[in-house]
């Protein structure tokens, strides 16, 4: 700790280094025919005191770059740096990042207590540091109750708490989770979520949280990774990757996505007119960096569109109610567009009115430029 | 408190129903056993308090002499009696010899289970179908395959006097050493299957969580692996230590007439000995000395089990 405060002031000209910086990470796993491809020059800078999730669908890469973070495994090339120091090659119990494991990882031959201390034990803290650290986690997960307990006596929730507090006990720089909310029922998982983001917020240890669940996501993180097949997508706050998604495939992954391919017609500053492949012109606002010509993809959220009974050509789309989905606390229209695709609004439902819309009937739906995002095809 | 819910109502009806199914199941093998285990067994217990038979067999005449002469040996020729310093040396040498084989296969075992254990799921039944490879064949040809190896005149010494190490040959047949190499060829399997199976049940994620509580390489093997793995560490000595204590073609073959273990000794009295009452007195002071050990398994899972809940 002293060691990297002392790089921390040299460094002080610049700014403060990054919690976790991976520069062109690359992992091959297995060799010849059985070569895979687990992570493909990822470069990824997360900042102190950071909530950052790694999402993506199971096989994208996010859990190898988690345990190359951890030290389980080395990176095939490029560099992993905790705090502006080169770590790649340390084993685990040389870093200090703790991890908790989807599993939990609790070792079974000891009471919640033992668990807590290990790590502190390890690093050869004084009994009396021990006990208060261990007294402090306990209080903090709200556990104190079952310090003398085997962890195999305990529910999933409370084994979740006693793996955080583990890992979280010796203080580590950076803390990474692996999913651990899977195996919670739906429920507890919501309610962890805010507890996670919680003590993230009071610690103040950087998390690194890795989840295929796109809600869990945007419901905890500061900063999220869109990873598929071992390449970062797109890294942003979750309005920024809900909004402006930059890619097909993290517009599809995270929400539900209406896709319409279109040609531009002309551009005016930041803003578009389009005509779509089903012969409607819309408008639509061009997103940072992007120069739009030939032919995009348009993406529409259901629930930034509105539905309309069909008077005149007026609106964006028109199209044949062909199914309605009724959720509770919306609504959603299953529409068929012209070009035989399907297209789907959704609306909030209001109290005790009856459904303006039956199935067969031609509807519009209109939208807002702002409230697309372009894509290149 | 799931047994009290079971013992009324119709769920404990049904469970009685099974457990006296499950016991006319086993019948036949209960049987078998008690009458092959505990038949021998009650004959050997009687023969030790008889007297012996001048050219070997019993006489039925009740006598403590075999029992007597385990411990002390009564001079012939004046009558005095010493502690039988024989017995006592053969029963410390096969106690220690026991002991010393179960620590060296350990020692080696641990390593080959952990391995084993660890390789890609699709390997590691290769792995122990080659640990097993030894037991297809007899186990006298396999005590001669040592006797070839430490000989004289066996591949070692021929080998090392080739290559100019050493100028004659080291004496390594039948000495203690010898007896030990074997045993511990002969008896190595029976503990890496009951390590690798404990150790196949270890979660590695359990490792991997003590490395990166910052645990050395050591202290993760002294404060997870061996006490996750311990009932394999005990099932495994047992295993070895029990049969290496009653050991008898190893050490007869390897050790030579001289250096006899308890198994030697017991089958001197049935034959050459013609003391029939001395050998069944022996056998059951081996028989107790396994019971010995047994019960000191028994303890330590017990505390074992006990320290997990």
């Amino acid at each position: 700790m002293a060691e990297n405060r002392g790089t921390g002031q040299e460094k002080a000209e610049h700014s403060l280094p990054a919690a976790i910086s991976a520069q062109r990470v690359t992992k091959v796993f297995g060799d010849g025919k059985n070569k895979v491809l687990a992570l493909d020059d990822v470069s990824l800078t997360i900042e102190e005191n950071e909530f950052f999730t790694l999402l993506g669908p199971s096989g994208c890469g996010k859990t190898t770059l988690l345990r190359l973070i951890a030290g389980f495994d080395q990176p095939t090339s490029g560099t992993i740096l905790l705090r502006g120091e080169e770590i790649s090659h340390l084993p685990p119990n040389q870093r200090s990042v703790n991890t908790v494991f989807q599993n939990y990882a609790l070792f079974p031959h000891m009471t919640v207590a033992k668990n807590i201390s290990f790590g502190l034990e390890m690093l050869g803290k004084k009994p009396d540091v021990i006990e208060k650290t261990v007294g402090d986690m306990l209080a903090l997960v709200k556990m104190e109750a079952l310090r003398d307990r085997r962890t195999d006596q305990l529910s999933g929730g409370q084994q979740q708490r006693v793996a955080l507090a583990r890992a979280l006990a010796p203080r580590p720089q950076v803390l990474l989770l692996d999913e651990p909310l899977s195996a919670l029922d739906y429920k507890l998982r919501k309610e962890m979520q805010i507890e996670l983001k919680q003590l993230q917020h009071d610690t103040g240890i950087t998390f690194i949280f890795v989840t295929h669940d796109q809600e869990e996501a945007l419901t905890m993180s500061d900063r999220i990774a869109v990873m598929h097949v071992g390449r970062i997508l797109q890294v942003g706050t979750p309005r920024q990757i809900y909004n402006q998604p930059s890619e097909r495939f993290v517009a599809d992954f995270i929400g539900k996505s209406n896709f319409l391919s279109a040609d531009v017609l002309a551009v005016e500053g930041r803003h578009a007119r389009l005509k779509l492949s089903s012969g409607q012109e819309v408008g639509a606002a061009i997103p940072d960096g992007m120069t739009p010509d030939g032919s995009v993809t348009v993406v529409v959220r259901p629930e930034y569109t509105q539905i309309f009974p069909k008077s005149n050509d007026a609106g964006d789309l028109q199209g044949v109610l062909e199914n309605i989905v009724y959720l509770g606390t919306d609504t959603h229209y299953h529409i068929r567009l012209p070009d035989a695709s399907i297209f789907v609004t959704r609306s909030q439902n209001q109290c005790k009115v009856t459904e303006a819309f039956r199935a067969g009937q031609s509807v519009s739906v209109v939208f807002s430029p702002d409230s697309v995002q372009l894509l290149r095809c | 408190m799931k047994n009290d819910k079971l013992a009324s109502g119709p769920v404990g009806d049904m469970q009685r129903k099974r457990t006296r199914r499950n016991w006319l199941l086993s019948a036949p093998a209960l049987v078998v056993l008690a009458a092959a285990a505990s038949g021998p067994l009650l004959i050997v217990l009687v023969y030790s308090v008889l007297s012996a038979g001048e050219y070997g067999g019993v006489v039925w005449k009740f006598s403590t002499d075999a029992w007597f002469n385990v411990v002390f040996f009564r001079d012939i020729f004046d009558g005095t009696t010493t502690l039988a310093d024989a017995h006592m040396k053969i029963l410390w040498r096969s106690v220690r010899l026991s002991f010393m084989t179960t620590l060296i296969t350990l020692t080696i075992g641990f390593p080959t289970a952990y391995v084993i254990a660890t390789r890609p799921r699709e390997t590691r039944s290769f792995w122990l179908f080659l640990i097993t490879v030894p037991f297809w064949t007899n186990l006298l040809i396999r005590t001669f395959a040592i006797l070839e190896v430490i000989r004289n005149e066996g591949l070692i010494n021929i080998g090392l006097q080739m290559l100019g190490v050493i100028d004659k040959p080291i004496q390594m047949l039948y000495t203690d050493f010898a007896i030990m190499v074997g045993m511990t060829y002969v008896y190595l399997p029976l503990m890496v299957l009951p390590l690798y199976a404990s150790m196949e049940r270890l979660d590695f994620n359990l490792v991997e969580a003590a490395y990166d509580l910052y645990a050395t390489r050591r202290k993760v093997l002294r404060r997870v692996i061996i006490p996750l793995v311990k009932p394999g560490i005990i099932a495994g000595s047992i295993l070895v230590f029990i049969p290496s204590l009653g050991a008898f073609v190893t050490p007869r073959v390897l050790g030579g007439g001289k250096k006899m273990m308890l198994g030697n000794l017991i089958e001197l009295q049935f034959g050459a000995g013609r003391n029939w009452p001395l050998g069944a007195a022996l056998s059951v002071t081996l028989l107790a000395l396994v019971m010995a050990a047994l019960l000191i398994y028994v303890r330590s899972t017990q505390s074992h089990s006990g320290s997990v809940r």
